[in-house]
């Protein structure tokens, strides 16, 4: 979730370059929070060609603050995809081999109906009035572009963070569709702490004048401010005090000595401001604080009577569960509950923690081991399900 | 742990896993604890149609076996046993581990409840060489691998073949198929359970099952 993309401007623009479905009234959306979602559009991106069979797909689940341009350049901000290690040809997600697909998710903000888009019932910004969303939710959304696109089954789903919690849902509650599930540095259940972390963020939000009571687009203001510190403060959980000591330590930052005042004297602040700043140019307010929101709801055992295993009984689904051992957002122990639970169904798992002190973001970024093993599983899946080579 | 050899019959296979692979029926389901690198249940995998898990406890090997394709997972015999279900497995392999183990008795029981049968091989401590070493040097023999002193050797509780047979004896465990072989991994033809196993083999290999 580092921000490997940067943009001059200022407030998110419209997308331009994508593809979008957007579902009309006979096809309404229930959410969990009861409301009916009537009309509704969801843009993806795809990579790669679809093979005859449509045996080949693979969904790609972005992470609270990722979108579907995984691959290729970004058209908002100019900048690569944030898995474009991942995605393209010869990667471990070859696009010679595999056709990849990425749906930005329900609430975001990068063309799919969140709370900056427009209520068809008003006319106006959703804003505040937008319906919650749970990660079941953004699953529902994403199965309705499957269907559109005539595509039965996936020959696997994967993804990091808020994206591994997407992938469980999947494999979950339609394990029938998934061949191969690929959660990275995720849980089966948002932790207090992380939940904690997620209201200073809405917190930081909220307690900016210019929020408005979340009414900021009718206002013609923008929150940069609060989504910046709430970016911030995000943004450390992501890396790890390892990381931290050896990119930044405590150096200073254009300066040889203390400047006696609150400047960016450190050049972890400085990193830090720049990601908070950066990250305002592409990202919408009330969509981090709905996207939040919906991964501290998450709970895959409570919607099976609190027993997680259950969740998984008779699954067919092939599992190749990551984590990362400096990862202190999602610690390898919420990965080992997820590979118990798979193993007291017998289930088929595989689970590596990779050795990184990259922290929670080493699933964004080039790691030897983590794409080995993923190449592996992936071929030997592809193996299995009768998928040709590149 | 030591003197292993590949079978030299072109399978490639290290000579004590080719007797265990030879008693595992073929398109069954195996799970295999202490894989290592994955090279019994690769072997199983393609030339037996097995359906194949794997449990390994140093990650190099979880990942060595994940990326040539296996479903393993990283874990130890002691510990993460008790969240498989009861008789999930047409069998379950221990191969050179049980010595390693905390608790070689509750493992033992673990391995028969979550499979049919259970394929379990130790290296035997009751071997003249052993007895020798320590009897005529009055030092700890190594019997893991060598030049690992009984300070840093992970077989913390060496066994022999007469101990295994009265530990088997004493959980009620059926043993349904018993052999002796050589410190590579060789068959004997020493006939086990008299004297002669137990002083002469270099590994027990026993297939067990609840009675």
């Amino acid at each position: 979730m580092t921000d490997p993309v940067f943009s001059e401007s200022g407030a998110p623009q419209p997308v331009h370059g994508g593809e979008s479905i957007t579902f009309g009234e006979n096809s309404a959306l229930r959410l969990d929070c009861g409301i009916e979602l009537a009309q509704f559009t969801l843009a993806y991106q795809t990579y790669g060609e679809l093979n005859a069979e449509k045996s080949n797909v693979v969904l790609v689940c972005h992470a609270l603050t990722g979108d579907q341009y995984v691959a290729g350049t970004h058209p908002v901000t100019g900048k690569s995809g944030w898995w474009n290690l991942m995605v393209g040809p010869g990667l471990p997600l070859d696009t010679n081999r595999y056709f990849v697909i990425c749906v930005n998710v329900l609430g975001g903000c990068m063309g799919s109906t969140g709370p900056k888009e427009t209520d068809p019932a008003t006319g106006k910004p959703w804003g505040p009035s937008f319906p919650f969303v749970t990660v079941a939710d953004m699953v529902r959304a994403q199965v309705m572009v499957l269907d559109h696109l005539g595509i039965d089954q996936l020959f696997c789903v994967i993804g990091g963070s808020m994206g591994g919690m997407q992938v469980l849902e999947w494999a979950v509650s339609h394990p029938e569709r998934v061949f191969s599930a690929v959660p990275i540095a995720a849980a089966a259940r948002h932790s207090a702490q992380n939940i904690a972390f997620h209201e200073v963020g809405r917190q930081a939000i909220m307690a900016d004048p210019e929020w408005r009571e979340g009414n900021y687009l009718l206002h013609g203001t923008h929150p940069h401010a609060g989504l910046a510190v709430a970016r911030m403060a995000a943004h450390i959980t992501y890396l790890s005090e390892a990381a931290l000591r050896r990119k930044f330590g405590r150096k200073l930052q254009d300066r040889d000595t203390l400047s006696f005042g609150f400047d960016a004297d450190f050049q972890v602040e400085s990193y830090l401001r720049h990601q908070g700043s950066t990250f305002v140019d592409r990202f919408d307010a009330n969509s981090y604080l709905y996207i939040t929101r919906a991964m501290d709801y998450f709970d895959l055992a409570a919607e099976h009577d609190g027993n997680l295993a259950s969740a998984f009984r008779n699954t067919p689904v092939r599992y190749c569960v990551i984590s990362f051992t400096s990862d202190w957002l999602f610690p390898t122990p919420e990965s080992r509950e997820i590979v118990h639970a798979l193993t007291a169904e017998a289930a088929n798992v595989s689970f590596v923690e990779v050795k990184t002190d990259k922290g929670h973001d080493a699933f964004l970024l080039d790691e030897p081991e983590f794409f080995k093993t993923l190449v592996g599983f992936l071929n030997g899946a592809a193996n299995r399900r009768g998928l040709k080579g590149p | 742990m030591s003197d292993f050899q590949p079978a030299g019959d072109g399978s490639g296979l290290r000579v004590d896993l080719l007797a265990i692979a030879d008693l595992i029926e073929p398109s069954s389901r195996v799970l295999d604890i202490g894989c290592g690198d994955g090279e019994l249940l690769h072997f199983l995998s393609g030339s037996k149609d097995v359906d194949g898990r794997g449990v390994e406890l140093s990650q190099a090997g979880v990942n060595a076996c994940v990326s040539r394709g296996l479903s393993v997972v990283q874990g130890d015999a002691d510990a993460d046993l008790a969240n498989y279900p009861e008789q999930a497995f047409d069998y379950v392999v221990l191969s050179q581990t049980l010595q390693a183990t905390r608790n070689p008795r509750q493992v033992l029981l673990e391995l028969v409840r979550i499979g049919r049968r259970a394929i379990v091989t130790f290296p035997n401590f009751g071997n003249w060489r052993i007895r020798w070493r320590l009897m005529a040097g009055g030092r700890m023999p190594m019997m893991g691998n060598p030049g690992e002193y009984w300070y840093e050797t992970p077989n913390i509780h060496p066994c022999t073949i007469r101990d295994f047979v009265v530990l088997c004896r004493d959980l009620g465990l059926s043993i349904e198929h018993q052999r002796v072989l050589d410190g590579a991994g060789k068959a004997q033809t020493v006939r086990i359970g008299g004297s002669w196993a137990n002083l002469f083999g270099g590994q027990g290999l026993f297939m067990l099952r609840r009675p």
